[in-house]
């Protein structure tokens, strides 16, 4: 558990509600259990700015605020820019991998996916736990 | 100047003018001068004259053919019952699997429920195939996307259509697709090297062909250090 905080406010974003309660019940499972939800970019950009997280998990294609508009805002933001950022989306291109990491994204994550790859990822950015 | 002479000029003056007609020809007007071609050469049936004529006529025939075919095609049936109809079948593909989906997980929370009462050794397993299934229905997401794309190439079929029908003399219905293209928002700034707008990028899944895996994902993140 050394290095990350279990009970560390998470940001979860996407237009599918189904797909919000699946990455819930996957970081429950994975012992993360602060998670607030938002479906799309706007709604996102508003919680973190009225809110403090330590992670945002994000969906790509939503409407009206894309979730890389909201990775931009969120790096342009200075009380945001550090905060960490992972894209999980359908869009496997290598354009968009390549997009979002010049916009800063801190992982990325294509669907579909499992808790393993799910559980990687947030270790490589949040260190082990 | 002979007759035919100025026959010629005749058709190559009709020609010229189609010729800066800036968005497109009326068909009618291409049959007109293919009539004209064919009667301007009517008085000097040659070889080469008269294969030109067969070729000439094949062309009008065509024509006239593809117009009445495209006509028939009723672009207001199309635009007001064939793509709706199609819309809303695969909108209820996507109803009914997210009505599926959220049985299956209110299944799963009473399974969680019922398993918090059980010795670890025996709730671990559960725990496991409980985090299988929540995977298993990432397929709903991934499903609701690809139907989306469809209703999109389903919105573009209706414009060539009625573009083809607008090109024939036809009214058509207007239709959603132009406001829906217009509705895809530029990125709001910040980075000059991204190549293509975001509207550009949301292409949604990919057919396994030609989707990238998460290693190679892994490897091009990896790239960039």
């Amino acid at each position: 558990m050394a290095g990350v905080e279990m009970n560390m406010p998470i940001l979860i974003v996407d237009d599918y509600k189904t797909m919000l309660r699946i990455i819930r019940n996957l970081l429950k499972q994975l012992g993360f259990d602060n998670v607030d939800e938002a479906t799309d970019g706007s709604a996102a950009l508003q919680k973190l700015r009225d809110k403090e997280f330590s992670l945002v998990i994000s969906d790509w294609n939503m409407e009206p605020m894309s979730g890389l508009q909201l990775l931009k805002e969120v790096r342009t933001d200075m009380k945001l820019k550090e905060l960490p950022f992972i894209m999980i989306t359908a869009e496997s291109k290598s354009e968009n991998v390549i997009a979002a990491k010049q916009a800063g994204v801190s992982n990325y994550i294509v669907k579909p996916f499992n808790a393993a790859t799910l559980k990687g990822k947030l270790t490589t950015v949040l260190g082990n736990f | 100047m002979t007759a035919q002479a100025a026959k010629h000029a005749q058709v190559e003056s009709r020609l010229a003018a189609l010729g800066r007609v800036p968005l497109g020809v009326d068909p009618a007007d291409i049959a007109e001068v293919v009539e004209s071609v064919l009667g301007s050469i009517s008085g000097d049936k040659s070889g080469v004259n008269l294969k030109l004529h067969e070729d000439i006529s094949a062309l009008a025939d065509f024509i006239r053919s593809a117009k009445a075919d495209i006509t028939a095609l009723r672009a207001d049936e199309i635009s007001t019952k064939f793509i709706p109809a199609a819309s809303d079948e695969l909108s209820a593909i996507v109803g009914a699997t997210e009505k599926a989906t959220n049985e299956i997980f209110e299944a799963v929370d009473t399974i969680e429920a019922t398993s918090n009462d059980l010795a670890p050794e025996a709730a671990e397993p559960i725990a496991e195939a409980v985090t299988r299934i929540y995977e298993a229905c990432g397929f709903q997401d991934i499903t609701g996307q690809r139907i989306t794309k469809i209703v999109k190439v389903l919105q573009e079929v209706e414009d060539k259509v009625a573009s083809l029908l607008e090109a024939f003399g036809e009214e058509v219905p207007k239709t959603a697709t132009e406001d829906a293209a217009a509705a895809v928002a530029e990125p709001a700034g910040g980075d000059d090297k991204v190549v293509e707008s975001d509207g550009d990028l949301m292409n949604g899944p990919q057919l396994p062909t030609n989707a990238m895996s998460q290693e190679e994902i892994d490897a091009l993140m990896a790239d960039f250090g």
